[in-house]
């Protein structure tokens, strides 16, 4: 059985699969600084019990870990709506993967702080930092530093993740596939290209976010 | 009046009641030497002096700051009091510079210009000028020692705590070390010093303290107390050690 591959029917829609994938990658970019920015100070929270927010972020990452991310963007979608909170597919999908990466990250990154050697804190402290600036200069930048390719695996394990949101009509890559092999009734053939640009997305952010470490987190010249 | 001033000092770990009682008077440019076997409270007491450890009776009180028991805000004491550690303890991710100058621009504020200028002169002081753009891995032990005591120094305490600031080292980087300790002393610093070296505490220290059980057990000029110990415990630490 020899089964004729036809790719022109899919590159007719290239323009369908390059504003998909810029919409995959804005989500992604918003999604992992906002999803990195509450991972942290989920992680100081919990790393150093600041009451009330450790007990906050215990229940959230708790509540986030156990529960699929569809039902979460579907939670969000559909239910912010019944509470009079108008919400469009796009704000939706952006909020579900920053919270979903910000519960992840929480845990990374705590591992990071809780890592910090006891004499580094005592050593800040002896010189009179406060407990912000030595979390600031002293605890936060090698706590990135030893826990970055998690998170930048985490950060890719949701970019793929946000295929789901083409479930609630925001049109990214996978959103696009759909309709393009509802047009041109190939979907082997729009599939392989959509699982090819994932694949490279994949690649390219990690890379991008391990040179982006390197640069601002090590700022080691060496 | 004295520089330092311990009252009537306790402190309990749990049920462990590690000082007794502490009444110590430290002053200005003097060099005090603690010695003890280990668990005798020597390290603790020195690490209540900057709040690195909480009291729950007594009082210490630095240059006219005053700390009492089971406080924390420290910062204005722990301006005027530094401290150097048994394993240096500088900050991995950030050169020998940035180390130094870390404190002097987040806490005192001072500008980038200024605070370099006084990162230089302290590395100057220990013979690390040169090592301004090092990270701490591409260094030695000993090095890394003095660049903790350039650290500590840039922020001009009035006191320095020593925690066996060469028990980590290989002994030929010991001495290097205490160079810098002694090129202070002689500066008129005010030193209080955990530390097992017998023979530099005898040579540099002022006064000697022997910690044990909690409590200080004999203090006083180090000739006097090495060759002349007046308790039967202070006669046999001196003779384990020798």
């Amino acid at each position: 059985m020899a089964y004729a591959f036809d790719f022109s029917s899919v590159l007719e829609y290239r323009e369908a699969l390059l504003a998909g994938t810029v919409k995959t990658l804005g989500l992604t970019a918003v999604g992992a600084v906002c999803g990195l920015a509450i991972g942290i100070f989920g992680a100081v929270s919990r790393a150093w019990r600041l009451a009330p927010f450790d007990r906050i972020f215990t229940a959230y990452v708790e509540l986030i870990r156990n529960t699929p991310f569809l039902v979460q963007l579907f939670f969000i979608f559909f239910g912010l709506p019944s509470l009079g909170v108008q919400i469009n597919e796009w704000q939706a999908a952006i909020l579900a993967m920053v919270v979903n990466l910000g519960a992840y990250s929480t845990e990374i990154i705590r591992a990071g702080i809780e890592a910090t050697p006891r004499g580094q804190i005592e050593a800040a402290q002896s010189l009179a930092m406060s407990r912000a600036q030595l979390f600031r200069h002293v605890v936060l930048p090698p706590a990135l530093l030893k826990v970055w390719p998690s998170l930048c695996s985490q950060v890719v394990i949701v970019m793929l993740g946000s295929s789901v949101c083409s479930q609630i009509a925001a049109e990214e890559l996978t959103f696009a596939a759909n309709f393009i092999q509802s047009r041109n009734f190939r979907a082997f053939e729009t599939y392989f290209i959509v699982t090819g640009i994932y694949f490279l997305l994949a690649i390219a952010v990690r890379q991008a976010m391990i040179q982006a470490g390197q640069r601002l987190i090590a700022r080691r010249a060496r | 009046m004295a520089l330092v001033r311990i009252n009537g000092l306790h402190k309990h770990f749990g049920s462990n009641h590690v000082l007794k009682g502490i009444d110590l008077e430290i002053e200005e440019g003097q060099v005090i030497a603690l010695i003890g076997r280990s668990g005798s409270g020597k390290s603790t007491l020195l690490r209540t002096i900057n709040g690195l450890e909480t009291f729950e009776q007594g009082e210490i009180q630095v240059d006219g700051e005053h700390l009492h028991p089971h406080e924390t805000d420290l910062r204005a004491l722990r301006q005027k009091v530094g401290m150097i550690f048994q394993q240096f303890n500088l900050f991995p991710h950030l050169s020998v510079g940035q180390n130094v100058m870390l404190a002097t621009t987040v806490v005192k504020k001072i500008g980038n210009k200024e605070a370099e200028d006084i990162a230089r002169t302290m590395l100057l002081k220990v013979g690390l000028y040169e090592k301004f753009d090092a990270y701490p891995d591409q260094l030695s032990g000993g090095q890394q020692q003095r660049v903790a005591i350039a650290r500590a120094l840039a922020m001009q305490p009035r006191v320095l705590l020593c925690d066996e600031i060469t028990s980590a080292l290989d002994p030929e980087l010991v001495n290097e070390v205490l160079a810098v300790v002694k090129t202070l002393a002689a500066e008129g610093m005010t030193l209080i010093m955990v530390t097992h070296e017998m023979r530099f505490a005898r040579e540099v220290g002022d006064k000697l303290v022997f910690m044990h059980h909690g409590r200080i057990h004999e203090a006083g000029d180090p000739q006097t107390l090495f060759s002349n110990p007046q308790t039967p415990e202070l006669a046999g630490f001196i003779g384990s050690i020798n």
